[in-house]
């Protein structure tokens, strides 16, 4: 069956919340129906006729063609389906998402991915800082799911990340890695600073990766894990040729020894 | 129906009576084949019968690297016992005595299911705080740290309902050098189907039991009607050509796989013929109320 085609007809004149336009939420909706939904919490809200030409199909099946760095929350919390968009966007795409995938051709703005529980999130440029980490007040990031960005990363990607495999094929900002509690985050670009600061559990994957040695990390020496051939066949079923690094000895640092010292990051 | 005879090899018209059993299936991988054989065949070991030693098991095949989950060549071994509670302790036991003690080993689940057995979620306590969770491709691992580098194991592993334990063949002969040629015929080509496995030393067993004996405290005792020294002596099911018997045994995922497999050890013994092999061929039963599948061998004729 076809999909869903929602198509850019103008810019919004302002930041506009995206999170109802997802799969499940657009189901057993018809076309007025879906065209009316509001778009921001103003008195005069945008509605989703105002900006996009819909043209009817699966709405398991979402494609949204042209986009703008002021569409916030795109895919947050979605569950199931597909969605794919063309173009950059703004803050926390695929926030809170729970199942399905969403595949972003363009950058995205800060926060994309922010605890982030299931499903896959496919980021074709770069994103913006705090990549699958929580929003002030919580106290984890991503607990499920996989996320791919092909693009640079800002600054803490995978700050507090809890469970989940997180990989960056370009460049990443500081602190990658911050504080988290458990979890993958796969870096394959040069790093800015040292990773894993305070990290308490978890593997941080240094691809080609040489990194300014973190202070508080002791080098276990060098290894062939099994656990790092587990990792590399994932790796390689969602396309990932760089994989194959990981099923040679690779070096093996344990910290942060200022907290507990059970988090690692692997050299490959 | 009378009794058959197949390319001049009497073929009873009896039928193997085998039983609902639970079971698992396990790979073990290692840095090299050899090693995974040899945790698979510790792990497998004393596991002849569910009556003496709790399980019964065995090697299913042997696997290539590109099979496995962490690409290094592995064994599949496949584990049957008579209850849920009895096989999750021996799965723990031989898994954390036999498995994680061998050389660069590594244990997975290899049978996908709802019903779940513990392995890593229990073995992890092992790692004294230093174990690793680690959860890709929606499957858990369990990373263990050991003094060869890491013990890595898989959290859960699947458990069937459908398994089926004492497929058999009973196999006669004049000679007891051309009964084990028959037998040793039929074990091979067993050997070579899959989700099967025969518990016994080399997949063929000597000691053929019946239900039951004179002393009140065996459960089990010998088949003296089957055995050859007692003809004449005790009530005995075997003619005067008969000199030796021996039994296979067969359990499997499923009652396709136990019946597949007893055809396949059935077609081996005709094909070696009576000269070289067996005379006669039976299959063990208790009657027909005590266990609900029933392989009859004249449905099993190759």
């Amino acid at each position: 069956m076809r999909p869903l085609i929602l198509t850019l007809k103008k810019d919004p004149d302002r930041r506009i919340d995206l999170s109802g336009l997802v799969p499940e939420n657009l189901q057993g909706r018809s076309e007025k129906a879906i065209a009316r939904l509001p778009l921001d919490l103003s008195q005069d809200p945008l509605e989703v006729g105002d900006i996009f030409r819909l043209r009817m199909g699966d709405p398991m099946s979402l494609r949204f063609e042209g986009a703008s760095e002021r569409f916030d929350f795109v895919g947050a919390g979605m569950a199931s389906g597909e969605i794919i968009l063309d173009g950059p966007v703004g803050a926390q795409a695929g926030r809170l998402m729970r199942g399905g995938r969403l595949h972003i051709r363009g950058d995205v703005g800060p926060c994309a991915a922010s605890r982030l529980a299931g499903g896959f999130l496919e980021i074709d440029g770069d994103a913006g800082d705090n990549l699958g980490g929580p929003l002030p007040g919580e106290m984890a990031g991503m607990s499920g799911g996989v996320v791919i960005v092909r693009g640079d990363v800002g600054p803490r990607a995978g700050h507090r990340l809890r469970r989940g495999l997180l990989v960056v094929e370009g460049k990443s900002g500081k602190e990658a890695g911050s504080r988290m509690i458990a979890g993958t985050l796969v870096l394959r670009g040069r790093l800015t600073g040292a990773p894993g600061p305070l990290m308490r559990r978890g593997t941080i994957v240094l691809i080609d990766g040489d990194c300014l040695a973190p202070p508080m990390f002791a080098d276990c020496g060098s290894h062939r894990l099994v656990a790092a051939s587990l990792l590399a066949s994932e790796l390689e079923r969602l396309g990932l040729g760089f994989a194959r690094k990981l099923r040679r000895p690779l070096r093996r640092l344990a910290g942060d020894m200022s907290v507990s010292g059970k988090g690692e990051i692997w050299l490959a | 129906m009378r009794d058959m005879s197949v390319k001049g090899i009497m073929v009873e018209n009896s039928f193997a009576e085998a039983f609902d059993m639970r079971a698992t299936a396990l790979i073990i991988t290692a840095d090299s084949a050899e090693w995974a054989r040899q945790a698979a065949t510790a792990m497998t070991g004393f596991a002849t019968s569910v009556i003496g030693c709790g399980v019964e098991g065995g090697i299913d095949r042997e696997l290539a690297g590109t099979e496995t989950p962490d690409g290094r060549p592995g064994v599949r071994v496949l584990l049957f016992a008579v209850s849920t509670s009895e096989l999750q302790k021996q799965v723990l036991t031989r898994v954390g005595q036999c498995v994680l003690t061998s050389v660069g080993s590594a244990c997975y689940g290899a049978i996908e299911s709802e019903e779940k057995l513990k392995l890593g979620a229990a073995l992890r306590y092992f790692g004294d705080g230093w174990q690793i969770s680690k959860k890709f491709g929606g499957r858990h691992y369990w990373r263990i740290p050991v003094m060869d580098g890491e013990f890595v194991c898989e959290a859960v592993i699947g458990m069937t309902k459908a398994a089926v334990g004492g497929g058999n063949l009973i196999i006669m002969g004049a000679h007891p050098r051309n009964v084990l040629k028959a037998a040793e015929a039929a074990a091979r080509r067993i050997d070579a189907a899959h989700d099967v496995i025969m518990p016994f030393p080399g997949g063929i067993v000597r000691s053929g039991s019946k239900v039951g004996s004179k002393y009140k405290t065996l459960v089990a005792s010998t088949n003296d009607a089957y055995c050859p020294t007692l003809k004449g002596a005790a009530k005995s099911k075997l003619g005067a050509e008969i000199g030796c018997v021996l039994e296979i045994v067969i359990d499997g995922l499923s009652a396709e796989a136990v019946g597949g497999a007893m055809r396949a050890g059935l077609a081996a013994i005709i094909r070696l013929g009576p000269e070289k092999g067996a005379l006669r061929v039976s299959a063990g039963n208790y009657g027909g109320k005590l266990g609900r599948h029933h392989f009859h061998l004249r449905e099993l004729l190759p």
